[in-house]
């Protein structure tokens, strides 16, 4: 059974639809990226799975998310509370903005710890985990305010806090975006070795595509509110199905081929309540034929026994939203 | 160099006073800007990268004087810009301009697109009657690739992508020399930023201008810059053709700012760098080479001594004892 599984997960906004029927699996251990440009729903789906989204104005409206097999919609509030921050653990883009300003980090971090770990809320156990996420000199450290550390200071404090209750699944929503390159590969190797040390499954929102082919084991190409492509970060990276997928790492400048034009897409992203009624890719897709702007689009996997099901597929199937591509 | 260059730094410093703060009881200066020269030549793109707290934006607003500068030429065609003031100034101004990162915060948001690109008309008087003005505001719009019924529409009716255009369309509006380009799309998405990228190509090519392209993405930079210049702590420390200072940098710095770039590509993906610590303060920038403390080569004298900016090979420079 895999750790997190979502099942045609869709979530409005007002009388607009931001998710749409999103269906994913994350095993133990695993890394599964979820890329795709701003708007797209992937931040919208990973707060969903802790229920973190303020509700209204989102409303889910169908589907599942279940947690080891539990589903997180239909839980009490007891059992939600020992989710969030304790099975699962967020880590946010900007870590200046998500600590409390006027709280020293070792107090915040406690905090955490007294929730959901109450017999080692104690300041060894924060001095153990500001080690872990490589915080020099952590027993003065933990007497600092956010506003004394640097960005990655920040980030790791951020991922101590997330890993105090041990959670099995960590949720890292663009974790190194706001942070300068060098410190960036610090975070991510942070992360894939605590990955290999604590066994969490990671998902990790991001739109760097470079991050994605460093870390994925999967990853889920998000666009418009649908996934689009998903499959093992090897051959979704190699060997792209979908033309938004294509169109997207094409656009990424490569090292050692300069000067040369990029690929763009044209158009622009559509907006929330505009999508078209047939595959969303549609009107931007350099491939399209007119029967694409019909009928929604259905999955299609060759792997997967399970074609057009709404399931979660298994691990190693490779499916698409486009009944075009080319293998 | 055959002629002289459009613009031509010479040991540039930019330094603020700071007051009391936690670090010192009796506040210090930052050294924002140490020593900088370069040139840059017309139709040249000259990519400026470093990590945030370089002084690389510093830099490019001393430049083209939104900025303060403590010592030091910077040389514009024939006139020396750091010592002109006021009127001079001003006249000078419309030779060179500056896109900024946020095209949320640089645009105007109370001025339509059309007054925001008639503003610098009127300043530098451009355009002689108002029919001209609207031809010149429908052509920058054009040129941009928006529409000129856009002209009517507030900024916040844009995306970011064509907000950055209608930026980059307000920077061209006096027809300038020199474009600095502060992170130009690093707010963009990827396939937004290729678009935008791609602009500033195009409109290199069809008015030679030259750009100082400031970015912190190494792929970027190297996709548009015919030179490169690597800042660490205000300082120059590696200097280079693009491609080749990417593909064999010979600071230690650039070589582990190189290694840190994730890439899609796995066959090309190098054996990671990863640099600890973090950098120093500029407030009191450690003694020897600004990078000994971080460097993973370092060896006694880079403590002490700071390795000047030498010439190993024709056009690289580099500030490292042991290249």
């Amino acid at each position: 059974m895999p750790l997190l599984e979502l099942r045609n997960l869709c979530i409005d906004f007002g009388s607009h639809r931001a998710v749409d029927a999103v269906s994913l699996s994350l095993e133990a251990g695993t890394t599964l990226c979820l890329v795709g440009e701003s708007g797209c729903g992937k931040s919208v789906t990973a707060l969903s799975i802790a229920r973190l989204l303020p509700t209204p104005p989102a409303r889910i409206r169908r589907g599942e998310i279940l947690l080891d097999g539990h589903d997180v919609l239909t839980m009490s509030p007891g059992p939600l509370q020992q989710i969030r921050g304790g099975t699962v653990g967020y880590v946010f883009q900007e870590p200046g903005a998500s600590l409390n300003p006027v709280m020293r980090i070792g107090a915040q971090i406690l905090e955490s710890l007294a929730r959901h770990r109450p017999e080692v809320a104690h300041e060894t156990e924060v001095i153990r985990l500001l080690t872990t996420v490589g915080i020099p000199a952590p027993e003065t450290r933990l007497k600092a305010y956010p506003h004394q550390l640097s960005g990655g200071m920040q980030q790791r404090v951020m991922i101590a806090m997330a890993l105090a209750p041990q959670p099995r699944l960590l949720i890292a929503d663009e974790p190194t975006t706001a942070l300068d390159v060098t410190v960036q590969a610090q975070i991510i190797e942070l992360l894939k070795d605590l990955q290999r040390r604590l066994g969490m499954a990671i998902l990790l929102i991001t739109h760097n595509l470079g991050l994605v082919a460093d870390i994925a084991d999967r990853i889920g190409v998000m666009y418009a509110g649908q996934l689009v492509e998903e499959g093992p970060a090897a051959a979704v990276l190699r060997n792209p199905r979908h033309p938004y997928t294509r169109a997207l790492l094409n656009s990424v400048p490569v090292p050692g081929r300069s000067g040369g034009r990029l690929e763009t897409i044209a158009g622009s992203v559509p907006g929330l309540g505009q999508w078209p009624p047939g595959c969303r890719f549609e009107p931007r897709c350099p491939v399209a034929r007119p029967e694409c702007s019909r009928h929604p689009i259905d999955w299609r996997s060759d792997s997967d026994p399970n074609r057009g099901q709404t399931a979660a597929p298994h691990r190693d199937s490779h499916r698409v939203r486009c009944p075009h591509t080319e293998d | 160099m055959p002629t002289d260059p459009l613009l031509r730094v010479e040991n540039l410093c930019v330094r603020f006073p700071v007051g009391p703060h936690a670090g010192s009881k009796t506040g210090g200066v930052v050294h924002a800007v140490e020593d900088v020269s370069f040139t840059l030549g017309a139709g040249e793109t000259v990519g400026l990268l470093g990590e945030s707290g370089c002084g690389k934006t510093t830099l490019g607003r001393a430049v083209v004087r939104l900025g303060p500068i403590t010592a030091g030429i910077v040389r514009f065609g024939g006139t020396d810009l750091s010592r002109l003031e006021g009127r001079a100034l001003r006249e000078q101004r419309r030779h060179f301009q500056m896109i900024f990162q946020d095209p949320f915060s640089s645009l105007n948001p109370r001025f339509t697109v059309g007054e925001i690109l008639g503003e610098p008309l009127d300043i530098h008087r451009l355009t002689p009657d108002s029919a001209s003005r609207e031809q010149r505001i429908t052509h920058l719009l054009e040129s941009v690739g928006l529409e000129a019924s856009h002209r009517h529409r507030y900024p916040h009716e844009f995306s970011g992508g064509q907000r950055q255009r209608i930026g980059i369309a307000r920077a061209l509006a006096v027809e300038p020399r020199l474009l600095v380009c502060d992170e130009p799309v690093s707010a963009l998405d990827v396939s937004v930023q290729a678009q935008v990228v791609n602009l500033l190509q195009d409109l290199q090519r069809r008015h030679g201008l030259a750009y100082l392209f400031i970015s912190h993405d190494l792929a970027v930079v190297e996709h548009l810059a015919h030179r490169i210049l690597v800042m660490y702590l205000g300082r120059v420390v590696e200097e280079g053709p693009a491609s080749e200072l990417c593909r064999k940098p010979l600071h230690p710095y650039t070589q582990a700012l190189v290694s840190a770039v994730p890439v899609l590509d796995s066959s090309s993906r190098r054996q990671r760098i990863v640099l600890a610590g973090e950098p120093p303060s500029p407030i009191d920038p450690p003694a020897g080479c600004p990078f000994h403390s971080r460097c993973p080569v370092a060896e006694p004298r880079c403590r002490i001594e700071r390795p000047e900016l030498r010439e190993p090979e024709t056009g690289r420079r580099v500030a490292c004892h042991r290249v």
